[in-house]
């Protein structure tokens, strides 16, 4: 553990702890920001009715549309010159998200990323491979600060170039390696492609921190199996900090949140109202130490449940479920809910396939119409055409049981969808263009 | 006695087969025959080559997947009712034919048939007993 005070503390103390950096966090952005002054304004809330952590349920929520309005620093709480880091979102689908960063920030991202390190059994003695990207995107300097501040080796590779970062985990010896999932099978993949001499059991690489995405347990154990690692999720957001929100530990039940830095509320999508511990909602994330960028009541989108139960690893912080789901990508195809993950967790139980997929959504006549490419690799190729035909039929079928809807499963050549070395492109709604 | 096959995943779009052929050409690749199955969306290419190893490793370095199969190249007479009864000897025998495909020259006047049994043991035993030639490799990729 990096930080036992704080990761074991007693809840009755932690609770107390975050009661005080709450009424701080709030007060600051209200007093530094005018956009949370006329929000809290508007729904007639003073920061100093903050007298318990429940009464954080009367402040109103920051969107991301919100963030995305104050572009570039309209949530910034200090003046530039205390700012000594700016991050961003990439902005696609609209304006970017800024988030800046003081001095004091920094130390608290690499001290929660530290411990995420720490969590999945890091310590001075490794040496990590940073194969995230580096720059405006939080993953690459995120983990790069927490691995030095643990005292590991750095390898400052950032993402792509695989047959370098095959190179390096072997001449470096690498333990550890922190990447997007779909990095390290796409790693996976060109070793099995191009590499038949390369063997991941052979290098001292035994653990992964991925993250940045989300991934299913199928992934997890194709990782696993193939690369001979143990692979930890971790989560987070650069709205909030950047990865080291919450990680798993070795008991790999959930993700520890550093509650202690962010506070969590669960609520429910549709009306807003927080539910009670153990209830999938969406997770409303709200920062307790940060300075430059406070969040009060981030609504993030992801899908989640909290519990707090005893965990084997010593750590007395709320647990979330590893986030398998946005309630932004969720699809609604014929009224029906649909989840990429859950197409993704399909295609990964029917035997041998990849997890190289693209949803095209489109509508027909006023009905949707959801289209499922399949990428075909040599394990799920056969040169006998009714062979295909029932893995498509077989993919067609468990999609219809575990969606609730039928889609169309078309298999494509290998690199015909759209693929990066960092976050995968999975879903085209051509119905937004109509 | 085995044939090695080259079977080749292409989507059923236009310059996919000859994108995957200028690969192969590129090395040096003689195609002895050439078969397609395909359906609506994609196609299954069956090849038979002068270096079927050599060939599947440049198609995969362009990223095409390809694998490759053992069949089997029969000498069959050139004359009306000849095929049916070599397919007659096969189901006696219960052996199942997957697909089969003609090769494109004659050897000593006589038709050389390519067959994908699914089990090909059983098939070499029965034909060596009714007394079909099985063609060698050396003589079907010539060298």
């Amino acid at each position: 553990m990096f930080n036992k005070e704080y990761e074991a503390m007693q809840v009755s103390k932690l609770r107390e702890v975050q009661l005080e950096r709450l009424r701080w966090s709030v007060k600051h952005a209200y007093d530094n920001v005018p956009f949370y002054r006329q929000s809290f304004d508007a729904a007639g809330f003073k920061p100093e009715q903050i007298q318990s952590l429940d009464d954080l349920r009367r402040v109103p929520f920051l969107m991301k549309q919100n963030m995305r309005d104050a572009y570039p620093f309209g949530l910034f709480a200090v003046p530039m010159e205390k700012v000594v880091r700016i991050h961003s979102s990439s902005g696609t689908t609209g304006n970017a998200t800024v988030a800046g960063y003081t001095r004091n920030d920094i130390d608290i991202w690499a001290e929660v990323m530290a411990r995420t390190i720490a969590c999945a059994g890091g310590s001075s003695k490794d040496v990590v491979q940073v194969a995230y990207g580096y720059g405006l995107f939080t993953g690459g300097l995120g983990a790069h600060y927490g691995a030095e501040r643990i005292g590991a080796t750095v390898v400052p590779i950032s993402g792509g170039n695989t047959e370098r970062q095959l190179m390096l985990i072997k001449d470096f010896g690498t333990t550890m390696l922190a990447c997007t999932p779909s990095y390290a099978i796409n790693m996976a993949d060109h070793v099995e492609r191009n590499r038949p001499d390369y063997d991941f059991r052979k290098t001292k690489l035994r653990a992964g921190i991925f993250g940045a995405e989300p991934w299913t347990e199928q992934m997890r154990s194709e990782i696993e199996t193939r690369m001979g690692v143990e692979a930890f999720d971790i989560y987070g957001l650069s709205e909030v900090i950047g990865p080291g929100v919450s990680c798993e530990c070795s008991a790999k039940s959930g993700l520890h949140v550093f509650e202690d830095h962010f506070y969590v509320e669960i609520i429910d999508p549709e009306s807003g109202e927080v539910l009670p511990e153990g209830e999938k909602g969406e997770i409303v994330y709200t920062s307790l130490t940060k300075e430059a960028c406070p969040v009060i009541r981030y609504r993030s989108r992801d899908i989640s449940r909290l519990y707090r139960t005893p965990c084997s690893c010593g750590r007395t912080l709320v647990k979330m479920e590893k986030v398998t789901g946005r309630s932004d990508d969720m699809l609604i195809i014929r009224g029906v809910n649909v989840f990429p993950s859950q197409i993704e967790a399909v295609l990964m139980e029917v035997e041998g396939t990849e997890p190289h997929y693209q949803i095209i959504v489109d509508r027909k006549d006023a009905l949707d119409d959801i289209e499922v490419m399949v990428e075909v690799n040599e394990r799920i190729f056969s040169d006998e055409l009714k062979v295909m035909n029932q893995l498509a039929a077989r993919i067609k079928q468990r999609m219809q049981s575990v969606l609730g809807v039928s889609a169309k499963v078309t298999l494509v050549e290998p690199r015909t969808l759209a693929r990066s070395e960092g976050k995968a492109v999975r879903v085209i709604d051509r119905r937004k263009l109509k | 006695m085995n044939i090695t096959q080259l079977s080749l995943f292409l989507e059923n779009k236009p310059g996919r087969l000859q994108s995957a052929l200028k690969v192969l050409a590129g090395k040096n690749i003689n195609i002895r025959t050439l078969t397609i199955a395909e359906v609506t969306d994609f196609g299954i290419v069956r090849m038979i080559v002068n270096n079927p190893d050599e060939a599947a490793r440049a198609l995969r370095e362009n990223h095409f997947t390809c694998s490759t199969t053992e069949v089997l190249a029969i000498e069959i007479s050139d004359e009306p009712g000849q095929l049916e009864k070599a397919l007659e000897a096969f189901s006696r025998h219960k052996l199942n034919i997957e697909y089969m495909y003609a090769f494109t020259e004659k050897r000593n006047d006589r038709a050389v048939m390519i067959f994908r049994f699914d089990d090909i043991e059983a098939a070499k035993k029965a034909l060596a007993g009714e007394g079909y030639k099985i063609v060698k490799k050396i003589d079907i990729i010539g060298e």
